[in-house]
């Protein structure tokens, strides 16, 4: 097979990254408001029809929403496989409580009104909650701790080394800015949550939410810029030593990396990447804004395109670097070195092609036929409701 | 027995995958029974079947829930445990990965919900799409999961590369065509029918039985028979033709299996039973059936199939000569371009070898350095543990053609005994409904751990595959997987058993006017019950 040189290796990296970039920006905007609905469901809805409301305003659609995160992940192993195996392996426990959150989900959607009974209802309901603020912290943790550098290096055999205990590996990911890098995701999710419900219900429930979503709205504005200037002034980031080899093999091992200048050092070699965050905090603004003044579709698309400044600004501003690694620079990942072959991606982006229109039009075709508000009586008449 | 890193990692992996597989086999089945009754629904326009369709289709709702839930594990286990294998083999095994998400995951994701929400939503033919778009969902992932498995029994279509220190795909299309990966696809959605179709004919024989929902449980055994009947030949052709692979591709395998230590003169005759003494390199007592193994194996009476000791013999030998290319690998990694062209040369002729020098790695760090002794020790690692391998195989083959016999006899039943069935058969139905799970496990263990010493047949040693992880990091995550899947699996069997005797709760009262209009049509042809005249006292 020689099709694949149609495309030539770099550009097929650059393509990647970026389709990794998209799947990620895809499962925030989509699942994000699933997140942020589990996280709000125990403060916008205090009786039992309140709460199966609001489930089912997300009841028929998360699941095809978690996908992206699913696919995220398979997309990552098959495009940037060192990625796959240094990142899941040294955010072992932190990865281990996002996947125990994302268990116990669906079960709790499923079961929860399955039965009567306020106390298996309840432990449920928190389930839901935990399965929606607990992985969206992390997530924000985990982008704080890549911005700092991971503890990993790589032997000559390419097999990954962490540094220090388990425990500490675990309790050394709660640094201060990675804290706030992960309340910025919470309260991100969350407003996108609230812009869900506004939309999806109406009365007490939509009220609340519209309370609860300009407190967080306004909290993700600050906590973003907050970490803009922290970035600025207290962490290092990383730069090639050498030009880069764009079409070399994928050994991060031949490249030598320097830790000296400043990460925002990327927005005076490449302006135009400013414009990530701008949109991240129009988007933000407005959504803020649409919140304020009662329109939940609107504030929905705004804080959509906030989500979307804000998440490709980090991957702007660290190109072409995915996964630096903080004890030994040179075993980073950047773009450049931690691919799958040239075929492999090339196949991948075939059946990318191929595929991805086809889900986008009938997961619209979904969101189509569920359109319109979830009132009292779509959950007491239905017989198939949660 | 000390636990290390590998062992800690492999039981984990085998707890969650096996666990994974307690729902997986209901969904790829059940999906396509429920579809099954929905195409009748719309076709005839009776409520019945759409009660059945609804009644079905909440039981495998329940199941779906948890078979997403520990599918999520699965997805990301490879990275948080298996590090150096994902390295090793991502640029390959992450491709079906990635597509099973692009092509099944978000397909029957997508359509589940609007399953169950789009009943008034859509029309009678847009749900019963949604319906087939949801089994051919389940049943693209498997193909995808079943193309990665198989490219790690039969590892084609890739090459190693020095620089990269990991194998790369030389050809997806052998990749996906794998003939290992396609019996296996067959075979194992097959056996998800038969778990289906086990598990409808049970539950509806429970309702017969109890004189309950007469005439849904009369049409469900109708449906599951036939379909079981269909599913439950297909498995063991597809087995068979699993085992014919397994004698080209992992001999070590075939030979574990029938408990074959010396290879014998074609065709070689099939241990029906016997006891396999991994010690003494020897099978006792056993019983045999001339020819029949010569058979399965090569499909011919004169082609010899090996036995273990000659494979050892054989391991041996390979391991010297990656001993060869990994000496050849060192230099091309020092000098890079500057490689001279015989050492290159060296590494084409030893490169298919690498992986069995990588057996020595889990007792000297340098297998040039590797003694007489260690080699022997290695060439011996190739052996799988032979007993539990003979005895799985030899259970879940007497499941699979049981499963054949109960098809047939309720296909009979319903087809030329005017859907009666003797309280006894019934009660029969009921106690075998756990029996397609033991094979379908009872098939994974013959597969994977019958696979041993490797996670990629002769590239990667399972010793060499996993994460830099401590004993405490895994100690904790396999203790939260256990709590938390016991847990889940608890309240699962508790739903599904509160459904299953609440019965179908849906669209009673057309069903019911619709039963009792046609009663006249509905009653078999000696005008009573379902039960078949009770043998003269």
């Amino acid at each position: 097979m020689i099709l694949h040189d149609f495309i030539s290796y770099d550009v097929l990296r650059v393509i990647w990254w970026a389709l990794l970039g998209g799947l990620l920006i895809a499962f925030a905007l989509t699942d994000g408001f699933d997140m942020g609905v589990g996280a709000l469901l125990p403060f916008v809805a205090r009786t039992d029809v309140e709460r199966r409301i609001v489930i089912n305003t997300v009841g028929p659609v998360w699941e095809g929403n978690q996908v992206w995160f699913i696919l995220g992940g398979g997309a990552i192993f098959a495009a940037f496989p060192p990625l796959y195996a240094v990142s899941f392996s040294g955010f072992y426990l932190a990865m281990f409580v996002i996947l125990a959150a994302l268990i116990v989900r669906p079960v709790a959607f499923k079961y929860r009104s399955k039965r009567d009974g306020a106390r298996w209802r309840e432990t449920w309901d928190w389930a839901l909650f935990a399965g929606g603020a607990v992985p969206a912290l992390i997530f924000g943790v985990a982008v704080g701790n890549v911005l700092q550098g991971v503890p990993f290096e790589l032997t000559p055999d390419l097999f990954s080394r962490y540094e220090g205990a388990y425990y500490a590996k675990f309790i050394g990911l709660l640094n201060p800015f990675a804290l706030l890098a992960g309340a910025v995701s919470l309260a991100m999710l969350i407003t996108h949550g609230a812009a869900w419900l506004v939309l999806k219900t109406d009365g007490i429930v939509a009220q609340r939410a519209r309370r609860i979503g300009t407190v967080t709205g306004f909290l993700t504005m600050a906590g973003y810029g907050l970490a803009g200037l922290w970035l600025a002034v207290g962490i290092k980031g990383y730069a090639l030593a050498d030009a880069a080899v764009s079409n070399g093999p994928s050994n991060p091992l031949y490249s030598e990396v320097l830790r000296t200048g400043s990460w925002l050092s990327a927005y005076s070699e490449r302006p135009w990447i400013a414009i990530a965050p701008v949109l991240g905090f129009l988007g933000m603004g407005m959504a803020l804004h649409g919140m304020q003044q009662g329109g939940g579709g609107r504030s929905l698309l705004w804080s959509k395109l906030g989500i979307f400044g804000a998440i490709s600004s980090v991957g702007l501003t660290m190109f072409p670097f995915i996964l630096p690694s903080s004890i030994n620079p040179r075993s980073s990942l950047t773009v450049w070195d931690s691919s799958s072959s040239h075929q492999t991606l090339f196949v991948m982006l075939v059946a990318t092609a191929i595929f991805l229109p086809i889900i986008l039009a009938y997961t619209a075709w979904v969101y189509k036929v569920l359109w319109g508000k979830v009132t009292e009586a779509d959950v007491t008449d239905s017989d198939s409701a949660y | 027995m000390e636990l290390d890193i590998v062992e800690l990692s492999r039981l984990q992996f085998a707890m969650t995958a096996m666990y994974h597989f307690l729902f997986v086999p209901l969904t790829l089945g059940l999906s396509v029974i429920v579809a099954i009754m929905e195409t009748v629904y719309v076709m005839t326009g009776r409520p019945i079947w759409r009660q059945m369709t609804k009644f079905w289709g909440l039981l495998f709702g329940i199941n779906f829930a948890l078979g997403v839930a520990t599918g999520i594990t699965m997805e990301f286990q490879f990275g948080m445990n298996w590090s150096y294998f994902s390295h090793y083999v991502g640029d390959i095994f992450g491709a079906p990965l990635a597509l099973e998400g692009l092509m099944a995951f978000f397909l029957e994701a997508t359509f589940v919900g609007l399953f169950f929400f789009g009943w008034d939503k859509l029309s009678k033919t847009a749900h019963l799409v949604v319906a087939w778009l949801v089994a051919i969902g389940s049943n693209f992932s498997a193909l995808w999961i079943l193309i990665a498995n198989g490219w790690m029994q039969n590892p084609v279509g890739a090459e190693f590369n020095p620089d990269t220190m990991r194998m790369e795909m030389t050809s997806f299309f052998e990749v996906m065509f794998n003939s290992v990966a396609q019996a296996k696809f067959v075979h194992t959605v097959s056996a998800g029918y038969v778990t289906a179709a086990v598990f409808v004919l049970g539950v509806s024989a429970w309702y017969l039985l109890k004189g309950r929902h007469v005439e849904l449980a009369r049409r469900s055994i109708t449906v599951a028979a036939s379909f079981g009947l269909a599913s439950a030949l297909s498995v063991v052709v597809l087995g068979d033709e699993s085992g014919y692979d397994a004698s080209h591709n992992q001999k070590m395998k075939l030979a574990a299996i029938e408990g074959m230590w010396e290879t014998e003169p074609a065709p070689a005759p099939f241990n029906l039973i016997g006891f396999p003494d991994q010690e003494a390199r020897e099978t006792h007592y056993t019983i045999q059936i001339p020819i029949v193994m010569g058979l399965i194996g090569s499909r011919s009476l004169t082609t010899e199939i090996p036995g273990i000791n000659e494979l050892v013999a054989e391991s041996e030998d390979r391991i010297r000569s990656g001993i060869v290319a990994y000496d050849a690998l060192m230099t091309i990694r020092e000098q890079r371009d500057a490689t001279p062209q015989s050492v290159r040369d060296t590494f084409e002729t030893h490169g298919d070898n690498l992986g069995y020098a990588f057996l020595l790695k889990r007792y000297i760090d340098d297998p040039r350095d590797a003694t007489e002794a260690q080699i022997q020790q290695a060439s011996n690692d190739t052996i799988p543990h032979v007993w539990p391998l003979f005895w799985a195989f030899r259970i879940m083959v007497a499941l699979g053609f049981g499963f054949i016999g109960v098809m047939l006899y309720f296909f009979w039943r319903s087809s030329f005994r005017g859907q009666t069935y003797p309280r006894w058969a019934l009660r029969g139905a009921v106690a075998i409904i756990p029996a397609p799970w033991i094979a379908a496990e009872l098939g994974w263990i013959v597969s994977e751990y019958g696979r041993q010493p490797w996670t990629v047949d002769g590239i990667l040693p399972t010793a060499l595959s996993v994460s830099h992880l401590s004993v405490a990091d895994l100690a904790l995550t396999l203790a939260g997987f256990m709590l938390f899947y016991t847990i889940l699996f608890i309240v699962e069997i508790g739903l599904m058993l509160k459904y299953i005797r609440k019965g179908p709760f849906q669209d009673v009262e057309e069903t019911e006017e619709w039963t009792a209009r046609h009663e006249h049509r509905l009653r078999t042809h000696d005008g009573k019950g379902p039960f078949a005249p009770e043998p003269a006292e």
